[in-house]
């Protein structure tokens, strides 16, 4: 089975910094993993550089059946191609209507002219309904984004991402802020969208990370420092020393 | 999910439509021309270009108030609007008035006299014997009146480029566009820019070839041209941030590094609104100065579009209608105080006098409206509709929480 991303050898430097230090990294289809590390250890570079918000010193990213490279992409042609971020912070457009903000991430031509001439259908509206269902806000289709909680905003966002249809999900610390019950969601989902496509989950809380069950990439100052089941990795003696035993 | 029809959907369009509709009616019948004489016609001339400024103010709210960009360069589309019309108007009307005293000779004048007639007519000011290039297509009215669309589009097309792809935002985006609007009011300054130097272009108020049509039934035509375009404009901005066209400029307006992340390509998006609110700015400025009757490149100074600016803010931006209010508003207020027949204010030891300090309470009235009232004179109408909304929304959170 081939990887569906492969990223090799990339570096990236802020002012000296070495933010990446020869990162290689491959996920496949259908495939849940989780990337934890430290603070400053390149987690955020890492899906910046994927997403196409910075561009790599040298290395390489490569994308698909056929192997194109992402580095000559913009971060929109990039969504384009099936990749999708949830931010840690909830990003949703707050002074629109859920339904607004779900029609927006669904699945369509994208150009400015392709947009003008969209006008919803009766299949389009049902599946903004759909969404909103999924992601408990069948309530609140009306209501703007803003006057939602916490919370519900995470869940729209997730709702968002899910209307994108991406192949491979970047999430960054989707646990962040949650209550344990709404934790327990968020896992089950995550392993769910799992089935059909890949998911990257940044994440802290290893607790959390226990949960999601999956191979884990362990990152430190910018490189990999180890990757495998949770348990093989937290018996790594290097992990140890510069994450765990802290 | 029934579809109603757009107009259906945005009543607030229907109604600037009615108002549109009443008072061009009520105009006219009160014209000289066409009614009772009761409404001078240099009113009918002010009514009218404050509908074309209204015009503008629509195109702003489109830039600034659903996009974002802060853009204080309109008035360069609006006066390049004029010039374009401005250039067909001044040409055939000279042209006009030199081949009828031509024709008093006992030989009759050759194409060519004609031309060097008219060119020393319109050029001899600026010292120029030679019709400039720019006036190649001068005499033909179709030709310029593409140029109206074409010339504003084009320019906002590539600086829009230029500016959008190397993604300058903000604060730096709003002084680039007044150094562009600057740059091309002092080329325009100059004597051999081909624009006639700082005379500019005037007797736009005549129609070329309609001689016998007087000023008083010519303005009540402007008029209604004035009118005609604000309604189809209008109608066609609502109707532009309306679906999900709207949606996804108003998500840039708010944050445009996640609507990248959906996969929407932003700079197109800017590119397509900057450049259609150019056109629609240069329609309103060719169908203002024609009631002018003079156009200069003073009128492309950085002020005029920051007083652009200004109106939308202080009649609410985000709201096309809160655009028209507030220019319909400012800009008459405006020309009352400074037209030196409000009456002045006798305070103990000094006179106010609104000539001078009229400047000042339109700055203090922006500083406040921005401070204390970010929606402007349409958050007014706003209040009058949400609130039963809301109180939908709290029933409904108050059952969820039972």
């Amino acid at each position: 089975m081939s990887a569906l991303l492969e990223v090799s050898g990339i570096s990236k430097s802020f002012d000296g910094f070495k933010a990446i230090n020869d990162l290689s990294f491959s996920i496949n289809e259908a495939e849940l993993r989780a990337v934890i590390g430290p603070n400053g250890a390149g987690k955020t570079t890492f899906m910046d550089i994927v997403t196409g918000k910075t561009r790599p010193d040298e290395g390489e990213v490569l994308w698909g059946e056929t192997s194109k490279s992402l580095l000559r992409m913009n971060e929109a042609q990039i969504a384009r191609e099936g990749i999708g971020r949830k931010f840690q912070r909830p990003t949703v457009f707050e002074d629109q209507s859920v339904a607004e903000n779900l029609t927006m991430a669904l699945k369509a031509l994208r150009s400015p002219f392709a947009v003008l001439g969209w006008r919803s259908s009766g299949r389009s509206a049902a599946r903004v309904a759909a969404l909103a269902d999924e992601v408990g806000l069948s309530a609140h289709v009306a209501r703007k984004a803003g006057e939602l909680s916490h919370g519900q905003k995470q869940w729209l966002e997730i709702g968002m991402l899910l209307a994108q249809e991406p192949r491979l999900l970047l999430v960054d610390e989707p646990a962040a802020g949650m209550t344990l019950a709404e934790r327990e969601q968020t896992t089950t989902l995550l392993r769910r969208l799992a089935e059909t496509r890949a998911v990257v989950v940044v994440e802290h809380d290893m607790d959390f990370v226990r949960r999601l069950d999956c191979r884990v990439t362990v990152l430190h100052q910018g490189s990999v420092l180890a990757e495998g089941s949770l348990d093989h990795v937290t018996r790594n003696p290097d992990v140890i020393d510069v994450y765990l035993g802290r | 999910m029934t579809r109603k029809p757009f107009i259906l959907q945005n009543p607030s369009t229907l109604i600037v439509l009615a108002v549109l509709a009443v008072l061009t009616l009520t105009v006219t019948l009160f014209s000289h021309a066409y009614g009772s004489g009761a409404i001078p016609t240099s009113m009918i001339k002010v009514l009218g270009k404050t509908l074309c400024l209204a015009l503008a103010a629509v195109a702003m709210d489109l830039v600034w108030g659903y996009l974002g960009i802060l853009s204080l360069g309109q008035m360069a589309f609006f006066a390049l609007g004029g010039y374009m019309f401005g250039q067909w108007l001044m040409y055939a009307r000279t042209e006009g008035i030199v081949a009828v005293a031509l024709a008093q000779n006992p030989i009759p004048a050759t194409p060519h006299e004609l031309q060097d007639a008219v060119t020393n007519q319109i050029f001899g000011v600026v010292g120029s014997a030679e019709l400039p290039l720019v006036w190649s297509f001068a005499h033909s009215l179709t030709l310029q009146l593409i140029l109206i669309l074409l010339v504003p589009g084009l320019l906002a097309l590539v600086f829009g480029w230029l500016a959008f792809r190397s993604r300058v935002n903000g604060v730096y985006l709003s002084i680039l566009t007044q150094a562009m609007t600057l740059a091309l009011a002092l080329w325009l300054f100059q004597n051999d820019s081909g624009f006639r130097g700082n005379n500019g272009l005037s007797g736009l108020q005549n129609l070329p070839g309609l001689d016998h049509v007087d000023q008083a039934t010519l303005s009540v035509w402007f008029l209604w041209a004035s009118a005609g375009a604000l309604g189809l404009f209008y109608v066609l901005a609502a109707w532009l941030v309306s679906g999900k066209f709207g949606s996804v400029i108003r998500a840039i307006r708010d944050d445009e590094t996640r609507v990248r992340f959906l996969g929407y390509p932003v700079e197109g998006f800017k590119l397509v609104v900057f450049t259609l609110a150019a056109m629609i700015t240069a329609v309103a400025g060719a169908l203002y100065y024609p009631q002018a009757g003079i156009i200069n490149p003073a009128e492309m100074m950085p002020i005029a579009s920051i007083y652009l600016a200004v109106w939308v803010a202080i009649g609410g931006r985000g709201r096309l209608y809160g655009a028209v209010i507030g220019a319909v508003m400012v800009s008459l207020l405006s020309s009352w105080f400074t037209g030196g027949r409000a009456p002045s204010i006798h305070l103990p030891g000094y006179v106010v006098n609104w000539v001078d300090w009229w400047q000042v309470a339109l700055g203090l009235t922006f500083v406040m409206v921005t401070l204390f009232a970010p929606k402007g004179i349409a958050g007014i109408f706003d209040r009058m509709g949400p609130p039963r909304q809301r109180k939908a929304h709290s029933r409904q959170e108050q059952e969820a929480n039972a």
